[in-house]
């Protein structure tokens, strides 16, 4: 008790050494909380067109059900498949008008061929990147006798860069984000250092004092860890909030003008839907922060001379 | 209850601040070190609140072996040692009653307790009416009973008092030196250090004298003699 009220009233006495200490931590710890946030959005952005993608194979008028239910099964198989399904021609036509109910013209001529819309297998890949070994499998000239040979399969090639591109930047955002992290906590890290060390130097008669009266080491860094402490709780307040008001404010005017794929509005709600959790960690984080770099800023100070 | 066995203490090739000091000390006793400036008493008690480790030779004070001491129990070694100094060394932003806490509130006493001992041992230390004081509204004799005061509030079995009259007038070093001989008679083994031949020669102790870094005398109701 006395050690945590100790620390308390250091902290306000030394206030404007405390502001830059917060401050810089505050930046720390907004930044870590930014790149979080920008990756899960990132992540959701590429999960959401990830889902969107599948391997179309459109099958000969020829191919009887045996045939359809053992090419399923061996794609089934394969290890980069999630889920296989099959849409007949039925099914394709009724799609199909259901997709152009307005055009009554293109209709009525539909209806007087006959259906010329072809059956065909969707295949879902697990990972777009590598859907080398499904093209391998259908390339077979065996399945390729099932295959309509007009059509083929369809990879919906035209997207796969875009996701190549996003998939790389989200990559390098992260490396980044973990460099400026890093970098940033070592300067908060330094300027807590300071903050305390000069601190300490105003109070090294009273830890003379201390020590020469039989205080413990923790007795007399308590007080300085709690002071650090609390800078780190006050910044992690401070950049959770600062945070909420960006993407509150971003979210809507960001949208629209939209990041091309990006979904801004993600990032809102995933800061809504954790934000408890996001606090707690960011609180953790500040408290972290501020009780290592005490604990290593007091510790030469507080060596036994020999 | 002090006991120190060929005690050296270099600080570098140079120079030697202590030079194969024996000496021990009785429970309840009253001992005295002259020698003039850097004739090691500062180093000798320096060694006994281990501010300082020796070079060689042996420390056992209250049952304590320092070679076996590490720097954990340091702490726990100096709160069983009352220190006094020359300069004070009191809190100057707090009061007199809240110096003298400082010391129990170090071991962790509670509030109460804190309360009911301090005012006992200003007491002793006949500082009672002056706990609301600051340090710079008290005289130098009265700071050094407020020293005493902290060093002793913990009940420690051993007074270690380096020169605490040093920077006072006759008048207040004699109030200063009934206090320690008050606290000696209630059962404190005192160590005092000091020049004042005056102080020395009517106290009528062990004396002990140390020179160069060696003991060249050590009497009982001895006088100052260098």
């Amino acid at each position: 008790m006395r050690v945590i009220r100790t620390g308390l009233i250091n902290f306000l006495r030394n206030l404007s050494l405390a502001m830059a200490a917060i401050a810089i931590m505050t930046v720390t710890l907004t930044i870590v909380l930014f790149l979080v946030i920008t990756n899960a959005t990132f992540s959701n952005t590429i999960a959401q067109i990830n889902s969107k993608i599948n391997i179309s194979v459109y099958l000969n008028d020829s191919v009887t059900n045996q045939q359809v239910s053992s090419l399923e099964q061996q794609l089934r198989q394969l290890p980069n498949v999630k889920s296989v399904s099959y849409v007949s021609k039925d099914e394709a036509l009724a799609e199909y008008k259901a997709e152009n109910s307005t055009n009554t013209q293109l209709l009525e001529a539909i209806d007087e061929t006959g259906n010329p819309l072809p059956a065909s297998i969707v295949i879902e890949p697990i990972n777009i990147g590598k859907i080398q070994d499904i093209r391998n499998f259908l390339n077979k000239p065996a399945n390729v006798a099932l295959q309509d040979s007009e059509l083929g399969d369809n990879y919906a090639g035209d997207r796969k860069q875009a996701i190549d591109k996003i998939a790389k930047t989200t990559n390098l955002l992260r490396e980044a984000g973990i460099i400026s992290v890093v970098i940033f906590a070592l300067i908060s890290s330094l300027i807590i250092f300071n903050t305390l060390r000069m601190a300490i130097f105003n109070r090294r008669d009273e830890i003379t004092i201390m020590r020469l009266l039989g205080a413990t080491s923790w007795y007399i860094r308590g007080p300085f860890v709690v002071e650090s402490v609390s800078y780190g709780i006050i910044a992690g307040l401070v950049s959770i909030l600062f945070i909420r008001g960006v993407f509150s404010t971003a979210s809507s005017t960001l949208q629209a003008t939209s990041f091309g794929l990006l979904d801004i509005g993600y990032a809102n709600t995933f800061f809504t839907k954790h934000f408890w959790l996001l606090l707690t960690l960011q609180l953790l984080a500040g408290i972290l922060l501020g009780a290592v770099s005490s604990v290593i800023a007091t510790r030469r100070f507080l060596k036994f001379k020999s | 209850m002090i006991l120190l066995d060929r005690v050296t203490k270099t600080y570098n090739r140079k120079s030697t601040a202590l030079d194969r000091v024996s000496l021990h000390v009785e429970p309840k006793e009253f001992v005295i070190v002259v020698g003039q400036s850097g004739a090691g008493k500062t180093t000798l008690l320096r060694l006994l609140t281990r501010e300082e480790k020796p070079t060689s030779g042996k420390i056992v004070v209250g049952g304590i072996d320092y070679d076996k001491l590490s720097d954990r129990d340091i702490p726990l070694l100096r709160r069983k040692i009352g220190v006094v100094f020359q300069d004070f060394k009191l809190l100057p932003n707090r009061t007199v009653f809240e110096n003298v806490a400082f010391a129990l509130e170090i071991v962790g006493m509670s509030g109460r307790e804190i309360q009911h001992t301090v005012p006992r041992v200003l007491d002793i230390v006949n500082l009672r009416g002056k706990e609301k004081s600051m340090p710079s509204e008290l005289s130098g004799g009265e700071r050094q009973r407020v020293a005493i005061a902290r060093a002793v509030v913990r009940q420690p079995k051993i007074l270690i008092a380096d020169e605490p009259t040093g920077n006072l007038d006759p008048k207040h070093a004699w109030d200063v030196i009934r206090v320690l001989e008050k606290i000696n008679r209630f059962g404190t083994t005192v160590l005092l250090t000091t020049h004042n031949q005056e102080i020395v020669n009517k106290l009528k102790r062990r004396v002990v004298t140390l020179q160069g870094g060696k003991i060249t005398s050590d009497r009982a109701n001895a006088s100052y003699k260098i």
